[in-house]
């Protein structure tokens, strides 16, 4: 049944992707944050550095006999050594003149204050780091601006970034990971509350419409609660209609019943060939409607029952024991005898209505079929597999239409005028179809039909 | 000598191109296809086994080992860059100052300690501490100096002995001996009272350790401050006249470096030359390498001399550099 | 035999009963389930014949209280639906069978007769005509002492003319009984089932009669 339902893409494949895509992103968001943040401190960082390496030039310049002085100490480039040795350029100027230091640095800007200012530049062929500072002197005469640039490349910086890049990816290949085993686990536990639904709907007999009362997560409660009204629904108006086929039934048949019983009655009595006439096909025309309605019931019935067997073991000589027994009275009637070859072991696991009907279905043939004073055998064998055979005396099948008459409505050219729908073998055959058997129908060789069905 | 090397000074930029150099060697056959321009501040003897034996494996090579003053390679260098193929010098800030400006050639083939290389294009090869250097004869009787301390008192409590007879670098003209005195005067105040003593007994200023250890063994001067003790060490003949004595107080210790020029034409040779000399100095065999190896004077570490870092550009910076010089001037100079 | 009919339904009540009587059984009619009890427990019925639909409730609650009261009478249930499943839970409340309406008179008339032969045996059924012993539910005839077992048309045919002694039956009137109408059945038909009875009747003081041109006729010295 399931091949019917139009698919749309998997639910599990689509709440996977969605978490997968959403640990990718988060990763690529952490990786990308992480890192930008990483890179600001330890940009931070060197500026520090950088700045105070300003600061302590800066700290030692002096105005001695107005010329400016500048003993700045050791510290203040070997605070700069790096693991990578990164290259160390200063430059110091005396009001906008280079007094030492390296030219074409930084030219500091006019009325700069205390605020160093920092600039990424290219020096040498080097991307560098620069941080000014500026300092006004005060000698005799007029104010000095010193102003001291330091400058410093990147090579442990990027060194750094990199390493804490490769971490951070470590990381967030490792969030990823995480995430996504995470995510199959939260899927396959969300798409399991699913599934055990389906388990138990799936599992449920074809009479259970009974709601469900295991509990699930809230998620699902609309689901089951409108699954649940749907099969209430679904059971209400299946009991309704059962019961409206039923009074349908029941107001169709008490008439015709009326007047069968009354044009039988009657019968008896006339003489006149002409009424006799007339009643008679009064009586088969009421015949005809009621066999006809009671197969077509049966066959909607076996129809609806073939998609979800209601499976029990069923010991098929017993069956027939009893279904012999009930049909043993119209048997009579026609001075045909019903006799049950059985005696091998006859187990099946199946549907026992089912079944039933199949075989009253071949029986009535054979009954309809075979002249009086006749033997009908029903035989039980199970060599090579379990089979039934209905075998009868009659005229056997018409060989040109053996193979159509299971077919629906399809009524042998020779059955002057008795009474029938054409479903009775079609009812056999999908019966056990629905058991996974066959339905064989032949003529015996010594004369008569044998109908079999074989499971 | 003094006076003459002030000359060549003056002179340089005079002369251009025709350079003066204080020795200059060709290794190997002056026709072969390829040459190495070295230039050095080393005295050739102490390289010669060196080039020899790098030169012994290729057939096709001649090098040319130049030798100056440490101040004045740094010059000559800074000039022509594209002239040198390797540059090798004691004084290891302005080597620094080179690899600083660009001016070297990244090796990243090599592997050396990190205390030993800076940016993988400056190579230290030798560690070799300052020293003191006495005569033995001078000194009988009288205590040998252990401390720059003990020095000092010496040299006060014997004047009469000493006046006009101690020597040490003129930092003015020898980059090492800048090196050496910016690096003492950082490390303690007694450096500019020795200086004051010495400048008090007239002290002979000295462009090169060489000179210096001459005029030790000729008697000219009795003790020499600062001097290279490898060199001292390196003449056998004067083993029993001079004493050469690594102050206990602290040492200054320089490692000599080499790099390759960024210009240079022969990059793969200069590399493997640098390559050769490091390899060389590990393997520590006497007559292959007749310098103290890194590990001479060191612990692994490096602690203990003067680190390879952007720092050593401080004293270089010219402002500092005048103002040293002047203080050192005027201590060293104390006109009569 | 007597029967007691349970059916809302009157025309077909009315047409059930007359049918019965034609081959001479007794027939109570009760139209609701109240009635039916009160007739069951006052009456001596060989069979009840129970509709499902009644007025008063389901035929069903009937054979329930029915098999409550320790009667075992048998019942035969008129139904109206003939799916199989239906049928089976009519014959686990109780029921003996079932007949689908509409039915066959002949076939009710079977299924009456071997639920009676089931369920009561024949003892109270006999008919005795001078020598001649007559079970018509069991379907043997005793001729001085001779048991023969009847063939179903033999045992119809015989029980017929036995209810309805000295009475003459058209040749027309036994085919209509003993066959259905859609039985393509030869004018001579008769004449072999009469052939066989006489057979089994001989030396007995039971003769069957032919009356030319108007029938047949038992009778007995
Ligand atoms: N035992 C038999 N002997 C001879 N012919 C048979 C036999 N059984 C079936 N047939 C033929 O097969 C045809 C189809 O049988 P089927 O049972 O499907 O229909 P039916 O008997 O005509 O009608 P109904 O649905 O009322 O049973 C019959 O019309 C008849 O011609
Ligand atoms: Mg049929």
């Amino acid at each position: 049944m399931t091949e019917d339902v139009l698919v749309s893409g998997s639910l599990r494949n689509r709440l996977a992707m969605i978490l997968t895509g959403g640990a990718a992103v988060l990763a690529i968001v952490i990786f990308v944050v992480v890192r930008g943040y990483a890179a600001q401190i330890a940009q931070e960082g060197q500026d520090n550095i950088l700045s105070a390496s300003v600061s302590s030039i800066l700290d030692a310049a002096v105005l001695r006999d107005g010329m400016v002085e500048l003993d700045f100490p050791y510290a203040s480039l070997s605070m700069l050594s790096t693991a990578a040795d990164d290259r160390v350029f200063y430059a110091i100027y005396e009001d906008g003149v280079l007094l030492s230091g390296y030219a074409g640095l930084d030219m500091p800007q006019p009325g700069q204050t205390d605020e160093k200012t920092f600039a990424s530049l290219q020096y040498d062929g080097a991307t560098v780091r620069v941080a000014t500072g500026t300092r006004i002197l005060i000698g005799a005469d007029v104010p000095r601006q010193v102003s001291v640039s330091v400058a410093q490349t990147q090579d442990a910086l990027s060194e750094t970034l990199n390493r804490i890049s490769r971490n951070v990816a470590v990381f967030g290949a490792g969030f990823f990971a995480l995430s996504t085993a995470l995510s199959f686990w939260a899927t396959s536990t969300t798409i399991g509350q699913l599934s055990r639904l389906t388990n138990s709907v799936t599992r449920r007999g074809p009479q259970d419409l009974s709601p469900f009362r295991k509990p699930v997560p809230s998620e699902m409660v609309p689901l089951v609660g409108s699954l649940n009204s749907l099969m209430s629904r679904l059971d209400q108006s299946l009991k309704q209609s059962e019961d409206f086929i039923a009074e349908a039934a029941h107001r169709m048949r008490t008439p015709l019943a009326t007047v069968r019983s009354n044009a039988e009655a009657t019968f008896q009595r006339v003489e006149n060939p002409e009424n006799r006439n007339s009643l008679r096909s009064m009586m088969r025309a009421i015949d005809e409607c009621s066999r006809a309605a009671g197969q077509l019931l049966d066959h909607a019935m076996v129809t609806f029952r073939a998609e979800n067997l209601d499976r029990e073991t069923v010991d098929l000589e017993e069956m027939l024991r009893e279904l012999v027994l009930r049909m043993t009275p119209v048997a009579e009637l026609r001075d045909v005898a019903l006799h049950l070859e059985g005696g091998v072991p006859a187990l099946l696991t199946g549907d026992p209505v089912l079944l039933q009907n199949a075989f009253r279905n071949l029986i009535d043939n054979a009954l309809k079929y075979a002249p009086p004073d006749t033997t009908i055998v029903i035989r039980v064998h199970n060599d090579p597999t379990l089979a039934v055979d209905v075998l009868d005396r009659g005229p056997g099948f018409p060989p040109d239409e053996i193979d159509l008459l299971a077919g629906r409505f399809v009524r042998g050219s020779d059955t002057k005028g008795r009474i029938g729908s054409g479903l009775g073998l079609t009812i056999a055959q999908d019966v056990v179809l629905a058991h996974g058997g066959a339905l064989v129908l032949s003529n015996r060789s010594e004369g008569g039909a044998c109908a079999t069905l074989q499971f | 000598m003094r006076y003459f090397a002030v000359l060549i000074l003056a002179l340089l930029p005079v002369i251009g191109q025709a350079q003066v150099w204080e020795d200059r060697k060709v290794f190997g056959a002056a026709t072969a296809p390829r040459n190495l321009q070295i230039l050095s501040s080393t005295d050739t003897s102490f390289f010669a086994p060196i080039i020899e034996s790098f030169i012994a494996q290729r057939a096709d090579l001649s090098v040319e080992y130049l030798v100056t003053g440490t101040a004045e390679l740094d010059d000559v260098f800074r000039q022509n860059p594209d002239r040198f193929d390797v540059v090798i010098s004691s004084a290891m800030d302005l080597q620094l100052k080179l690899a600083n400006d660009g001016l070297a050639q990244r090796l990243d083939g090599l592997s050396h300690p990190e205390w030993a290389q800076w940016r993988s294009s400056l190579f230290a090869f030798t560690t070799e501490p300052a020293a003191i250097v006495i005569n033995n004869a001078a000194f009988a009787g009288l205590p040998v100096p252990a401390t720059r301390q003990d020095l000092i008192e010496v040299l006060r409590a014997n004047a009469d002995i000493f006046e006009g007879k101690v020597g040490t670098y003129d930092v003015r003209q020898s980059g090492l001996g800048y090196l050496f005195a910016t690096q003492d005067a950082r490390a303690s105040e007694t450096f500019w009272r020795l200086m004051e003593v010495i400048g008090s007994l007239d002290a002979q200023l000295y462009c090169c350790s060489g000179d210096m250890i001459d005029d030790l063994a000729r008697g000219r001067i009795l003790v020499a401050y600062n001097v290279l003790g490898s060199y001292a060490r390196a003449r056998a003949e004067t083993a029993d006249m001079l004493t050469v004595i690594l102050p206990s107080d602290f040492p200054t210790t320089m490692m000599r470096t080499a790099l390759v020029s960024k210009a240079t034409s022969e990059p793969a040779l200069a590399e493997a030359f640098v390559g050769h000399l490091i390899d060389l100095q590990s393997a520590g065999a006497a007559e292959d390498f007749p310098l103290p190896s890194l590990g001479a004077f060191q612990d692994t570490t490096g602690r203990s001399s003067i680190s390879l870092e952007p720092a050593l550009m401080t004293y270089l910076d010219r402002l500092k550099r005048q103002t040293f010089i002047r203080e050192w001037e005027s201590a060293i100079i104390q006109g009569p | 035999m007597k029967y007691l009919l349970v059916e809302d339904n009157l025309e077909l009540a009315q047409a059930i009963c007359s049918r019965m009587g034609l081959d001479g059984h007794t027939i109570d009619h009760a139209a609701k389930i109240s009635e039916a009890m009160d007739f069951a427990q006052a009456g001596e019925y060989d069979l009840i014949l129970l509709d499902i639909m009644l007025p008063d409730g389901d035929g069903r609650s009937f054979l329930k209280q029915h098999r409550a009261a320790k009667n075992d009478t048998p019942v035969i249930v008129l139904t109206a639906r003939s799916q199989v499943s239906d049928r089976i839970s009519m014959l686990d409340l109780g029921a003996d069978d079932y007949v689908t309406k509409p039915f066959d008179h002949a076939e009710l008339q079977a299924r009456c007769r071997a639920v009676l032969r089931r369920k009561t045996g024949s003892a109270q059924t006999m008919m005795r005509v001078g020598n001649v012993e007559f079970d018509p539910v069991g379907g043997h005839l005793t001729v001085s002492g001779n048991v023969i077992n009847l063939r179903n048309r033999e045992l119809r045919l015989l029980e017929l003319l036995m209810n309805a002694k000295g009475q003459v039956f058209s040749k027309q009137k036994l085919v209509d009984r003993l066959f259905s109408y859609d039985d393509d059945v030869s004018d001579n038909a008769i004449e072999v089932y009469i052939g066989r009875l006489r057979k089994h009747l001989e030396g007995s003081s039971v003769q069957i009669k032919t009356l030319r041109g108007l029938g047949y006729r038992l009778d007995h010295d």
